[in-house]
């Protein structure tokens, strides 16, 4: 009778602690809807007003005074070849500076000091990049408004990133795989091109596109260092018919971007114009999506061989 | 013959051919915690010596002093010598390269820990990093190594798989391959059965057993059966000392000391 009871009273307190986890299964579901719904909303209406726009002639055409036969030409080899800059900078920066950090410094009040800066830098305002990059790659360094200076820019922006994912990466390799590689008689440094880096790849991948998913759409230090807006030429070509077959003065070229192009548009009067930045929102969004789900893959595929 | 009971006669030891290595007045600090005290013992050659004691009582900081593990991590500072024979050098001195040192005695974990890499690359890596180079080479060494390690007949046709797909036993072996493809001349064991099911661990001390004509061999283990299974001297170490030195039998039968023979027989620990 008396245990009855007890077990009676059980029941009613668990059934009213669970009604938490209603409400909170509740409140999180909405609370998701809001981001995600905000975020469809906002696609399907570029979809709707951008996706007539897009035909082969919108991304082989330079921008025009006339709608209907301006395009992405400029903009996406812009685009294009500032990432690339970007990417071939800041990702060996990167992973060298995280690997410094997590595996040879030595750990002191001084590179405590580096980390939590290191943090904070990703933290920073992008127009602050831009003033920095202004005054030191555009007039101290001389690169002026050029592809070079435009994606070393962008490098310092996702340095960060990239510092902390390959910081994160090496320090979620087991202890017990560090030390086994030592126990064999392995420096430090064929510990970390063995060991530690070939494993910590798929992090480190993730990291760098998730900072040149990022990067692309980057506007403000890419204004402030002076891409321009209107562009109706392409930068020269890397390969060349003569010797040496390989040229570097696209590197110095004026330029511009995506989504320096779709502000072009979008601060026009015209209707048509706005279909037209609508367009090239969608490409823009789509390759950035295009990133993430390659990191996706390839995290994934990478990480099928490693189990910890 | 083998002086027996080193620790209590306090017998010159240093001479001895029969000694792999010699402890002398071994102190080791953890920053300013000293986590060994004093410690005088000897690893006898080709022979297998097990370390017990409650946890937390040094064992494995001793054993990890037999490769210089601690250098890996800042504020760890030895005291004393560790002897290795027949050259006589202090693999402790700061002279010694700690590269040098696990060059010559390798290391199998506690928990397996294969590289995530195929079962041949686990096995030719400590090659590799001493420069074998020649496939023919390799592939000798490697496949001696397994059969060492009792592991060959099972992994012979899949060399390419990769390591985590074997089973923990299995991992277990072929890290104690991976540790003897080099040739060393002590093997550390640092309680490498106590992630494995009874099964495997009784194939491991099997391997022990048969290893021992082959190299030296000191063992850190939890479990006093395995140690009376598997060792010739045992060592009872407690609050970073070592309390009694002798032989196993010795150990287990009738200890010298009171505190040995309390935690022997399961009054402590």
């Amino acid at each position: 009778m008396n245990d009855a009871k007890k077990l009676e009273r059980l029941r009613v307190i668990i059934a009213r602690h669970k009604r938490w986890d209603l409400i909170f299964l509740i409140a999180g579901i909405l609370a998701l809807m809001i981001a995600l719904l905000t975020f469809m909303a906002l696609f399907i209406q570029m979809v709707i007003d951008g996706a007539p726009r897009l035909s082969w002639e919108f991304f082989t055409s330079f921008p025009s005074r006339r709608a209907e036969s301006a395009g992405i030409l400029s903009a996406w080899v812009g685009t294009t070849l500032v990432m690339l800059v970007t990417a071939v900078s800041a990702v060996p920066l990167g992973i060298a500076a995280g690997v410094y950090l997590e595996e040879y410094a030595p750990k002191n009040f001084f590179t405590e000091l580096i980390e939590i800066n290191v943090t904070n830098l990703a933290g920073v305002p992008s127009i602050i990049y831009g003033l920095l990059a202004l005054g030191l790659f555009v007039y101290q360094l001389g690169l002026g408004q050029s592809i070079l200076a435009a994606g070393l820019t962008l490098a310092l922006l996702i340095l960060p990133i990239v510092i902390v994912a390959t910081r994160e990466a090496i320090r979620s390799i087991p202890i017990a795989i560090r030390e086994g590689s030592y126990a064999l008689g392995a420096t430090k440094w064929e510990t970390v091109a063995d060991h530690l880096l070939p494993y910590s790849a798929p992090g480190i991948l993730t990291g760098v596109i998730i900072g040149l998913a990022r990067a692309i759409g980057e506007t403000a230090p890419i204004i402030t260092i002076g891409a321009l807006t209107f562009i109706a030429f392409l930068p020269a070509s890397p390969i060349k018919s003569e010797f040496p077959f390989i040229s570097f003065e696209w590197l110095s070229a004026p330029f511009t971007v995506m989504p320096i192009q779709m502000f072009n548009w979008v601060s026009r009067p015209e209707e048509e114009f706005q279909f037209n930045a609508a367009a090239a929102g969608l490409i823009l969004v789509v390759m950035t999506l295009t990133m993430n789900a390659l990191a996706i893959y390839l995290r994934y595929r990478m990480r099928q061989k490693i189990k910890w | 013959m083998v002086k027996n009971n080193i620790v209590e006669t306090g017998t010159d030891h240093t001479s001895s051919s029969e000694y792999k290595s010699v402890v002398k007045n071994l102190n080791f600090y953890y920053g300013d915690f000293q986590a060994l005290k004093a410690i005088d013992m000897v690893l006898h050659e080709k022979q297998v010596t097990a370390l017990i004691g409650p946890s937390g009582c040094g064992k494995s900081t001793f054993l990890r002093c037999f490769n210089r593990m601690h250098d890996l991590y800042p504020g760890n500072r030895y005291e004393g010598s560790i002897i290795l024979y027949p050259d006589n050098e202090n693999i402790l001195s700061p002279d010694i390269d700690p590269i040098e040192v696990r060059m010559r005695i390798s290391m199998v974990f506690q928990k397996p820990n294969p590289f995530p890499k195929s079962i041949y690359e686990n096995v030719a890596y400590g090659l590799k990093v001493r420069g074998v180079r020649q496939r023919a080479m390799l592939d000798e060494k490697v496949e001696d190594a397994l059969r060492n390690a009792a592991l060959w007949d099972e992994v012979k046709d899949r060399l390419n798989d990769l390591a985590f797909n074997l089973s923990g036993g299995q991992q277990q072996r072929l890290c104690i391959a991976r540790a003897l493809a080099t040739d060393p001349e002590i093997l550390l064991f640092d309680e490498p059965t106590s992630a494995l099911d009874p099964i495997a661990t009784a194939s491991i001390e099997e391997l022990i057993a048969d290893l021992k004509t082959k190299v030296t061999i000191l063992i850190v283990t939890h479990n006093m059966q395995q140690a009376a299974r598997v060792s010739d001297y045992t060592a009872y170490m407690y609050l970073g000392q070592l309390i009694e030195f002798d032989f196993t039998d010795t150990i287990f039968i009738k200890p010298k000391n009171k505190q040995t023979e309390d935690y022997i027989t399961g009054r402590f620990g």
